[in-house]
C-alpha cells in the first residue's frame, strides 16, 4: 500500500514538473488580445520607432472618414514583432496587414499561401503603382506578382558620427577602411569608443558584414547566395570581410560590452549622442530616433554622416548601398471579404496622403514616393533628407538587408554564426563552411 | 506538493479519487495532449506558416548532432548546479533566520519577500539597466569594479545570470523554509536546551533533520524550475553573447519561432521533459521509501 502511494505521489509530482516544460512549448503563440471584438474591422500591426505616430496619425486619420471601414492598429518592438507575427499568421490569427521587408521572408509567406495576390489590384488602380519609386516597388514582387507594396520611408544603412568628438581629436570622417581602422587607436586615445553597436540584437552586426562584402566583391556575391548557389559563401569576399571584421574587433574598434547592448532600446544611439562613442553603422531610420531622443544634437550640427568607406582593391561601386529600401503592407489571404475590402481601400487612399507624406518628411525619413523633392528642399532635415534621398535615388546595386532577403532559417542561421564571428568563437573558414551547409534550407 | 504530516491518516483510509478529476481533467487538456502534439511534431518539417510534412526522423538527428544541443544541456546543467549550490543554503538560513518571532525579523521577512511580486521580465529589464557597462550602475556611480561588461562577457554572464536567478527565487524557498521551520514543536529546542546543547548544535541535530522534506520539496522545485528559467534568460541576455547562455528551453524557443523550425523545436522540447520527469523522480527517491512516514514522532 505505501509503495503504491509513493509511486503514485512521484508520478505526480513528475507529472507536474513535466507540464512545467510543456508549459513553456506554447510560449509566444497569444493571438491578438481583443482583435476578436469587432471581428470584420481590418487589424494591422505596425512597429514602435520613429514611425509609429505617423502611422498612429495616418490611421487615426482614415477611421475618422470611413467609420464603417475602419482599421485596429496595434504596435510591437521590431524583434519581438518578427517572432509574433509569424506565430500569429500561422495559427490563422494574423493581422490582416502584415508589416514586413520584402526578400525571403515574403517568399516563405508567399510559399505558404498566407498572404494576397495584389496584382490585379496594382494593375486596375494605376495610380497606386506610379506613386512610388519603381526601385523600390520591386522589392514587393515574387516571380512577377506583387505581394506587398511600400508604407513608408527608404532606409539605406549609413554611417552616422559625432562631429564634437571628431572636432576633439581632429578627425575627418573616413574615406577608405585604413582611414577608419587608423581612427581605432586614436579615439581609444581619447577614452572614446571608435564604434557604438547594438550586438544583442544581432541584426546591427550585419550591417558590417553587407557593407565589406558589398565593397569588396560588389552586389554579385550575395546575389549568387540569395540564389542559393551551392558553395556560394566561399567567395573570397566573404572570408575577406569577416578577417576585417575580427580585425577590428581585435583592435578594440567596438564599444566596451556591445554585444550585451540591444538596438531595439535605442542604446547603441544613446552612445553617438552623449559621446561615448564615436560613429555608428545603422540604417536611415535612426535619424528619426536622434531627432526625438537627441534634439539638440541634431539642430546644432553636431550629427555627422557618411556612405561606408571604400576597401582598397575592392570590386564594388562605392555609391552602392544596402539596407531597406522601404517597409511593405502585405494583406492576409485569411482575412475576411470585408477586412480585405477595407484594407485595399486604406491602401488605395488612405495612405500617402499629403499629410502622411508630410508627417514622414518632418519625422526625418525619406517617403518612397515620387515627386517629393521640392518637399524634401523646404523642410529643416534637408541636408539629411536629401543625402539619403540622392543615395537611394543614384545607387547602382541597392542590396536588401539580408537576414530579410534569405529564407527564415538561413537568416537565423547567419545571424549567430556572424554573432560568434564578433566574439572570435568562430573563424571565417567555420562561418563559410557552416553557411554552406544551410544554401537551399 | 508539500508534505502534511496530518494527511496521513486520512490517506490510510483514501480520499476519494475523484478530489483528483478537476486537476486531472486540465492536466490531460494541457499538458497530456499537448505533450502528445509535440512528440509528433519532432517527427515532422514544419516552418510554423506552410503545411505540417512527416520527416521521419530527421529533426532529431538534426537536433542530436548539433554542437549547440550539446552546449545547450552543458549550460542548463552549470546553470541548474550553481543555482541549487547558491539559493539552497542562502533560502535555508534566511528560512530560519525569518521563523523567529522578533518584530524586525517579520519586517526585514517582508523585504525579502519583495522580488517575489515582480515578473520575471520586469526583473530582467531592471538588471539589465543596472548592470550596463557605459549607462550602468558602475558608471553612473563611479565605481570601477562594477562597470563590467556582465552581460557581454561569456565567462562572466552565467554567474550573473545564476546571480539574478537566485535575487529572484530565493525569496520563495525562503517561504517554504520558513514555514517548515516553524512547523518543528519547541519541545524538541526545550529538551536540546536541558541537555545543554548550543544553537550551533541545534541547528544541525534538530532543525536540519526535521526539514528533510521540505529540503527535498524546495529541492526539487530549484532543480526541476532550472529546466523552466526562460523569460528570465531571454530578456536578459537573449541567450548570448554567443552561446554562453542559451539554455535548453532558450533554445528551444528560438529555434522554433526565430529559426522557424518547428520540428527540431519539438525534438528539443520532449528532450526536456524526460529531462524533467527523471530529475523529479530521482529526486523523489531521494526523500527515502517511506517517505509519508512523519518527523514528528515522539513529540
Amino acid at each position: 500500500m505505501q509503495m503504491v502511494k509513493l509511486t503514485l505521489r512521484s508520478a505526480a509530482l513528475a507529472a507536474t514538473a513535466a507540464a512545467v516544460s510543456i508549459s513553456l512549448a506554447a510560449c509566444g503563440s497569444s493571438g491578438p488580445a481583443g482583435s476578436a471584438a469587432s471581428a470584420d474591422s481590418a487589424t494591422m500591426w505596425g512597429l514602435t520607432g520613429g514611425n509609429q505616430p505617423v502611422l498612429q496619425k495616418s490611421v487615426d486619420a482614415w477611421n475618422k472618414a470611413h467609420p464603417e471601414e475602419s482599421i485596429k492598429l496595434d504596435f510591437f518592438a521590431n524583434d519581438a514583432y518578427k517572432t509574433k507575427v509569424r506565430t500569429a499568421v500561422g495559427a490563422g490569427q494574423g493581422p490582416t496587414f502584415i508589416y514586413g521587408w520584402g526578400g525571403g521572408v515574403l517568399k516563405s509567406y508567399v510559399d505558404a499561401g498566407q498572404v494576397a495576390d495584389l496584382s490585379d489590384f496594382v494593375k486596375d488602380n494605376p495610380d497606386v503603382k506610379s506613386r512610388y519609386l519603381p526601385s523600390v516597388l520591386k522589392n514587393g514582387t515574387i516571380d512577377g506578382k506583387t505581394y506587398a507594396l511600400p508604407n513608408n520611408n527608404v532606409q539605406p544603412v549609413v554611417l552616422y558620427y559625432n562631429k564634437e568628438v571628431f572636432d576633439k581629436i581632429g578627425a575627418q570622417a573616413p574615406k577608405t577602411w585604413d582611414d577608419l581602422m587608423a581612427l581605432v587607436p586614436k579615439f581609444k586615445e581619447a577614452g572614446v569608443a571608435p564604434f557604438s553597436l547594438g550586438g544583442q540584437s544581432k541584426w546591427p552586426d550585419l550591417m558590417w558584414l553587407e557593407y565589406l562584402v558589398e565593397r569588396i566583391g560588389g552586389p554579385e556575391v550575395f546575389a549568387n547566395i540569395a540564389a542559393n548557389k551551392p558553395g556560394a559563401w566561399s567567395d573570397p569576399a566573404v572570408k575577406e570581410a569577416l578577417g576585417k571584421i575580427q580585425e577590428l574587433v581585435d583592435a578594440g574598434g567596438f564599444i566596451n560590452g556591445f554585444s550585451s547592448i540591444a538596438a531595439d532600446s535605442n542604446a547603441d544611439q544613446a552612445l553617438l549622442y552623449t559621446g561615448k562613442a564615436a560613429m555608428i553603422l545603422q540604417g536611415g531610420w535612426i535619424y528619426q530616433g536622434l531627432k526625438k531622443d537627441a534634439a539638440d544634437f541634431v539642430s546644432s550640427g553636431k550629427l555627422g554622416y557618411t556612405t561606408f568607406p571604400t576597401v582598397e582593391g575592392g570590386k564594388g561601386d562605392p555609391a552602392n548601398v544596402v539596407g531597406n529600401p522601404s517597409n511593405f503592407w502585405s494583406i492576409s489571404s485569411k482575412a475576411t471579404e470585408a477586412q480585405k475590402k477595407a484594407a485595399l481601400e486604406y491602401v488605395k487612399s488612405g495612405m500617402f496622403t499629403d499629410a502622411d507624406t508630410e508627417a514622414l518628411i518632418d519625422s526625418g525619413a525619406v517617403p518612397v514616393t515620387t515627386g517629393i523633392e521640392a518637399k524634401l528642399a523646404a523642410s529643416p532635415d534637408k541636408d539629411f533628407l536629401s543625402y539619403v534621398y540622392g543615395m537611394a535615388k543614384n545607387a547602382p546595386s541597392f542590396t536588401l538587408s539580408w537576414d530579410q532577403a534569405l529564407s527564415p532559417a538561413q537568416g537565423d542561421a547567419m545571424l549567430a554564426n556572424l554573432d560568434q564571428i564578433f566574439l572570435k568563437k568562430i573563424t571565417p573558414e567555420q562561418f563559410v563552411t557552416t553557411m554552406n551547409a544551410t544554401i537551399g534550407k | 506538493m508539500s508534505i502534511s504530516t496530518g494527511s496521513r491518516r486520512v490517506l490510510e483510509k483514501g480520499p476519494s479519487g475523484w478530489l483528483a478529476a478537476p486537476a486531472l481533467f486540465f492536466f490531460l487538456l494541457f499538458a497530456i495532449i499537448p505533450l502528445a502534439g509535440v512528440f509528433f511534431l519532432s517527427f515532422t518539417k514544419w516552418d510554423g506558416l506552410g503545411e505540417i510534412k512527416l520527416d521521419g526522423l530527421s529533426s532529431w538527428t538534426t537536433v542530436l548532432t548539433d554542437p549547440v544541443t550539446g552546449n545547450a544541456l552543458w549550460v542548463t546543467a552549470k546553470i541548474m548546479f550553481f543555482s541549487f549550490v547558491v539559493q539552497a543554503p542562502i533560502s535555508l538560513l534566511l528560512g530560519v533566520f525569518t521563523s523567529a518571532s522578533q518584530k524586525y525579523r517579520a519586517v526585514l521577512a517582508v523585504l525579502y519577500f519583495v522580488p517575489l511580486l515582480l515578473s520575471s521580465a520586469a526583473v530582467a529589464i531592471a538588471y539589465k539597466a543596472l548592470l550596463d557597462p557605459n549607462f550602468g550602475l558602475g558608471p553612473g556611480l563611479g565605481i570601477p569594479f562594477l562597470a563590467q561588461d556582465w552581460l557581454g562577457n561569456s565567462d562572466l554572464v552565467l554567474f550573473v545570470v545564476v546571480f539574478v536567478i537566485a535575487w529572484q527565487f530565493v525569496p520563495f524557498h525562503t517561504l517554504i523554509y520558513q514555514g517548515g521551520v516553524r512547523q518543528i514543536p519547541a519541545s524538541l529546542y526545550e529538551a536540546a536546551q536541558i541537555d545543554g546543547a548550543g544553537r550551533v548544535q541545534q541547528f544541525f541535530a534538530i532543525t536540519l533533520p526535521q526539514l528533510k522534506y521540505t529540503i527535498i520539496t524546495s529541492s526539487t522545485l530549484m532543480v526541476v524550475g532550472s529546466l523552466a528559467y526562460f523569460d528570465l534568460v531571454f530578456v536578459l541576455t537573449g541567450g548570448g553573447p554567443g552561446y554562453s547562455t542559451r539554455l535548453l528551453p532558450l533554445h528551444m524557443y528560438l529555434t522554433g519561432f526565430k529559426a522557424n523550425d518547428m520540428g527540431a523545436a519539438s525534438a528539443l522540447g520532449v528532450i526536456l521533459v524526460v529531462i524533467g520527469l527523471v530529475l523529479a523522480l530521482v529526486l523523489q527517491r531521494l526523500g527515502g521509501k517511506n517517505r509519508n512516514a512523519s518527523q514528528l514522532e515522539g513529540a
